[in-house]
């Protein structure tokens, strides 16, 4: 099963390497992961997300509370959650076809179109990972020359909190 | 006063009580090692490699409790001490290790002698530091030893650039430390603890499987304690030996791949098992599928991970063995031991005792070569049982396992988790150091002596007089003995061709060398040996080449599988 584990942890150098070095050494998959200081210069919040069965999850969050660095960790699939994505993604828009093709479809989509040449579009869109592939999806014909996602950030639905 | 980061080490060490540096020296740590020259308070011991160095600060630290610490210099000072380290690491061993580095401005310049300590050792380590201003040190150090010694302990690695060492700035040493993300559990969850009183009161047939978390934290008394009021039979893991005293009538030996018969049989029909400092490793469970069949499982652990990791626990109570040992107690002080349960655990001991009466660590010794078994039993009882032991890794460092019965904790120092040849005899010295006048035996083969044995010059330096017990089969005896099982006797590389005089050797390195190839001998050669109290003594036994560690649990067997003879 899928698991979004959220970590508030030390923003100092090598935090990361440790929480990486630890998912290779132990072969547990990441999906993605996602780190950035937060409110609090000295903490830094990280979204990991990873699959594997109930057992194998446990393991995990064990072994990322080991780490000293590791303050907090939640698994926000366990509770309600908002779980949202960025993605830029440069399309070719060259003809007056495919522009209002694309324009159509980020209004659809809710996104913005945040840079644009006399081929191209660069577009912005956020959301949960299924809408970002419905989106490339519904682009069909027109060519993507590139997609950078962010991976998944999350946060708990409500006053539940992760802080320290 | 301001002083230079190399002085405020050797102050941060006297001050955290440390009496022995082990270490070698190099560019990167010159200052510190200047800094050393200049005081008094901390003992360095020069060792003839770094590797050495880190399994010395082991012994130390497996035999007193204290941390041990470490000292190298950059590059291969450092990754000569990793194996070490990563030996510490997997038994849990307080450590303090402390690499130097090349100045912080010349780091990721492939400089001389540069490697990234810190990415090296990061998975062998508790937690590990680079200290890039001076102004950090101390409370680094502070910071170092507390994690080493707290909760699970472990190695602690602190990686200290060469201009740190030299740039100076006020010296405070903090008295207390906090690190608001490491807050390790120490007392059970009551619920939990009363939950598996219950559980152990209902038990028909109990086992205690406790590890190298009863010696870690000191809690045998509380052990013993427990086992003896509820009449329960206990074994104890490799790591665990002494933790409960072997000579005990409700002492099963050790469990697990060589274990005895008793130990592995109760195990696989326990009824209600409560494990306490261990940590259910593969050559303990067997297969895992087939392992403890019937049992309900209580398991005490200070680290929530090694609970539920390779066998699922009905009931997990993180905590420290004593702190919960002693909660238990205090609940079995109200309860009553049920009527019922003091039947059905004559019942078990009866059964117990029958599988006992295999005797499945019966050997014979003849008159023309000499056993190992023989070596160590002999050991033991010339020592009054009384001596610390530490070893190598192979068939001897199992022989000394199941033969020299430890009665005390911290007296028995191997390397179990990583199962490091060459880890004995530089252990001997920390441990010597630590205990001056103990008789400290290693009990090591051809083969794992010769990984370690500059370390002779070492002794000779620091007047260890070591007692090294050579089980000398000519043969790299532990794979020698899975290759007659399992690869129909093809004995690829398992042969030790052109050994040198070992008694001649050590001779030549200033000691006492002797070398006993009759069984009449060994009795009269232990004794001389005993004798010469301020001598290290190499006494090279050559023993039976054939003999094979017995019991023995093949790969993909339960418990009960074992192969006897
Ligand atoms: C050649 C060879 C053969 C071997 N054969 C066997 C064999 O037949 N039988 C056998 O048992 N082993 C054998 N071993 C050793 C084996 O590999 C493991 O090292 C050993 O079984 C682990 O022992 P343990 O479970 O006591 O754990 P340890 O490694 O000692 O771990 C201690 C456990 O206690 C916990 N702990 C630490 N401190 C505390 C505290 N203060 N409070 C509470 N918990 C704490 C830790 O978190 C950990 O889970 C062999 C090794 C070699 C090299
Ligand atoms: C550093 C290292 N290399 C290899 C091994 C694998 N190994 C385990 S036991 C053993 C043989 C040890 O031989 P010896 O020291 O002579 O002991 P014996 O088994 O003969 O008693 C070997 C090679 C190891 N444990 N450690
Ligand atoms: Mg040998």
């Amino acid at each position: 099963m899928r698991h979004i584990i959220s970590i508030l942890l030390e923003n100092e150098a090598g935090a990361l390497s440790r929480v990486a070095g630890l998912f290779s050494a132990r072969g547990y998959n990441i999906e993605s992961l996602t780190v950035a200081p937060t409110e609090d210069p000295s903490l830094s919040r990280m979204t990991l997300v990873t699959r594997g069965s109930d057992q194998i999850i446990e393991q995990i969050t064990k072994q990322l509370n080991k780490l000293i660095e590791v303050v907090k960790l939640i698994d926000l699939v366990e509770g309600e959650h908002v779980e949202r994505e960025l993605m830029l993604i440069k399309v070719v828009a060259a003809t007056a076809e495919d522009r209002n093709e694309v324009k159509r479809l980020v209004d659809i989509f809710r996104g913005n179109i945040v840079d644009v040449t006399t081929t191209t579009y660069t577009i912005e869109l956020t959301g949960t990972g299924d809408k970002l592939e419905g989106f490339m999806a519904a682009l069909a014909d027109v060519k993507i020359l590139e997609t950078v996602r962010s991976g998944v950030s999350g946060i708990l639905r409500g006053e539940k909190s992760l802080h320290i | 006063m301001e002083l230079s980061g190399a002085d405020i080490l050797c102050r941060s060490l006297a001050d955290e009580g440390v009496k022995y540096l082990f270490g070698y020296p190099g560019g990167a740590v010159l200052h510190i090692y200047d800094a050393i020259y200049r005081q008094d308070k901390v003992e360095h011991i020069l060792v003839r490699h770094e590797q050495a160095a880190t399994h010395a600060a082991d012994g130390y630290a497996r035999s007193t409790g204290k941390p041990g610490v470490v000292l190298v210099t950059s590059g291969p000072g450092a990754t000569n001490a990793v194996t070490g380290i990563a030996t510490a690491y997997m038994d849990s061993i307080p450590m303090v290790v402390i690499t130097g580095q090349v100045p912080t401005n010349m780091i990721g310049n492939d400089a001389f002698q540069e490697v990234d300590s810190v990415g090296i050792t990061r998975p062998c380590v508790k937690h590990n530091f680079l200290v890039k201003d001076v102004k950090d040190l101390a409370e680094t150090i502070k910071k170092a030893f507390h994690i080493a010694l707290t909760g699970r302990p472990g190695p602690v690695l602190i990686d200290l650039p060469k201009d740190v060492t030299a740039d100076k700035c006020e010296y405070i040493y903090p008295e207390n430390i906090d690190i608001r993300s490491y807050h390790p559990v120490t007392k059970g969850h009551p619920r939990q603890i009363k939950h598996a009183v219950e559980m152990m009161l209902e038990a028909k047939r109990p086992v205690l499987y406790t590890g190298g978390g009863v010696v870690l934290d000191d809690a045998s008394q509380y052990l013993v304690e427990l086992a003896q009021k509820l009449n329960f039979p206990v074994t104890n893991t490799l790591m665990g030996l002494g933790a409960y005293p072997a000579t005990d009538r409700q002492f099963l030996g050790m469990l697990g791949m060589h274990g005895t018969y008793e130990a592995n049989m109760s195990m696989h029909h326990t009824d209600v098992l409560i494990a306490i400092g261990a940590r259910f490793d593969d050559r303990v469970t067997g297969n895992i599928e087939k392992f403890c069949p019937d049992a309900r499982i209580i398991h005490v652990d200070v680290d929530p991970a090694s609970i539920s990791k390779n066998v699922t626990v009905d009931v997990p109570i993180v905590g420290t063995v004593g702190s919960v040992l002693k909660d238990m107690l205090a609940l079995l002080a109200e309860a009553e031991q049920p009527a019922e349960q003091k039947e059905a655990l004559a019942e078990w001991w009866k059964q117990i005792d029958e599988w006992r009466a295999m005797d499945c660590l019966k050997f014979t010794q003849g008159d023309e070569i000499i056993k190992p078994q023989y070596v160590v039993q002999k050991l033991w009882e010339i020592t009054q049982g009384d001596a610390f032991v530490t070893s190598d890794v192979g068939q001897h460092q199992m022989f000394a396992a199941q033969y020299y019965k430890f009665d005390k904790p911290r007296r028995w120092i191997n390397s179990g988790g990583l199962g490091t040849m060459g880890f004995g005899l530089p252990a001997a010295m920390g441990v010597q150091l630590a205990h001056p006048d103990e008789t400290v035996a290693c009990v090591t083969g051809e083969g794992s002596i010769q990984m370690n044995i500059q370390e002779l010059s070492t002794c000779l330096q620091y007047s260890l007089p070591i007692k090294v017990i050579s089980l000398n089969n000519r043969y790299l005896g532990m794979v020698r003995q899975w290759q007659e099982f399992f690869y129909q006797s093809r004995y690829s590389m398992s042969y030790m061709d052109a050994l040198p005089d070992f008694s001649a050797l050590a001779e030549s390195y200033g000691h006492v060398g002797m070398r006993i190839e009759k069984p009449g001998d060994v009795e009269g050669a232990l004794i001389e040996a005993m004798k010469l109290k301020d001598r290290l003594v190499f006494m090279d036994f050559v023993t039976d080449q054939t003999e094979n560690v017995y019991p023995m649990i093949p790969a993909g067997a339960g418990l009960n599988e074992m192969i006897l003879v």
